[in-house]
């Protein structure tokens, strides 16, 4: 397994950042913050249980869907020359879609192959790209899985029930604040003449963090 | 336990954007606001009616605001109007977020 600690391009700091890297420091959004000030309060004073807020954002995390990615992994499957683009500079091109973030995160996309498939774990809630991918899901976010990622990824994928061949190797991608990936996953097969609206369709969320594939029509 | 089970009457709210009946949500915290409601409202601290004349009230106080944070602004001002907590506890509460996030290495977990 290869580890790639995110160490991608150096990117110069003249966008617009919503967090900052003042010492290697956190720092929370303005909203983030209020609206972490009042759950803890409500928490503390017992009206509301903090694990029955996260059951809840999970039931609609799945229905917001990641459109946006999913229309970059499309048009990267229908366009040659937009893949190589998203391949070389993914902020770029990914902008050029209209999709701009306001994480201001340097995004590189990552491409599964037969050769290699690309897993993405997390250090840090708040570097998830849900900008690209939409709300992460809470499990992500859970220590036992980014553990278990980094240590044996092919049977955090089997727990996925993704079960890749021997010949496919695994890469675990730590997305840091400086460098978030988004997977590209392979385009199935029998979609030849489908449209990037109907490809999109096919993409999901798991799809591009890589716990799992794509499927194609039956 | 069903979606519709856990789901109050969404559309009774004003202007609220539904795609095919859920909420659209922009940023994570939107969702967290949003959660943070409904589960407040079905620990009966509030009724749907309630909360709806409440969001109503804001978005139409004449400031203009994206959408979440005037429902996070609704659900403040309906919470001190229980006298769960005041405005100022959260303002504190909200400092004290940030001086926690100041004192955390970036990577790990923001705690008070």
């Amino acid at each position: 397994m290869t580890h790639n600690h995110g160490d991608g391009p150096s990117h110069d700091h003249d966008h617009d950042h919503d967090h900052d890297h003042t010492g290697g420091m956190s720092h929370l959004g303005e909203m983030d913050a209020r609206v972490r000030a009042l759950e803890s309060l409500l928490v503390e004073k017992g009206y509301v249980q903090s694990e029955s807020i996260d059951q809840l954002i999970e039931i609609y995390e799945t229905q917001i869907g990641p459109k946006n990615g999913a229309h970059v992994v499309a048009k990267s499957w229908t366009d040659p020359e937009f893949a190589d683009w998203l391949h070389r500079d993914a902020n770029a091109a990914i902008h050029s879609l209209g999709y701009t973030s306001r994480q201001g995160e340097h995004m590189q996309a990552v491409f599964n192959s037969d050769d290699t498939h690309h897993l993405v774990v997390c250090t840090l809630c708040s570097c998830y790209p849900w900008s690209v991918l939409g709300l992460p899901p809470t499990w992500y976010k859970s220590p036992p899985f980014r553990s278990k990622a980094v240590i044996d990824p092919r049977g955090v994928l089997s727990d996925f029930g993704l079960n890749l061949p021997e010949t496919t190797s695994v890469e675990v991608h730590d997305s840091t604040a400086e460098t978030r990936y988004l997977v590209i996953p392979q385009r199935p097969e029998k979609t030849e003449n489908w449209s990037v609206e109907q490809l999109a369709a096919l993409v999901t969320r798991n799809a591009m963090i890589g716990t799992a594939t794509v499927d194609g029509p039956l | 336990m069903s979606k519709s089970e856990l789901q109050p009457d969404l559309t009774s709210l004003p202007d609220i954007v539904l795609d095919d009946g859920e909420p659209v949500f922009d940023a994570p915290w939107e969702a967290q606001a949003f959660a943070m409601t409904v589960r407040l409202f079905e620990n009966g601290l509030f009724t749907w009616n309630e909360w709806a004349s409440s969001l109503s009230a804001e978005i139409h106080g004449g400031i203009e605001r994206e959408y979440y944070r005037h429902w996070l602004c609704a659900l403040e001002k309906l919470v001190a109007e229980k006298q769960i907590m005041s405005l100022s506890d959260i303002d504190s509460r909200e400092r004290a977020w940030h001086d926690a996030a100041a004192r955390t290495p970036h990577g790990e977990p923001i705690e008070l």
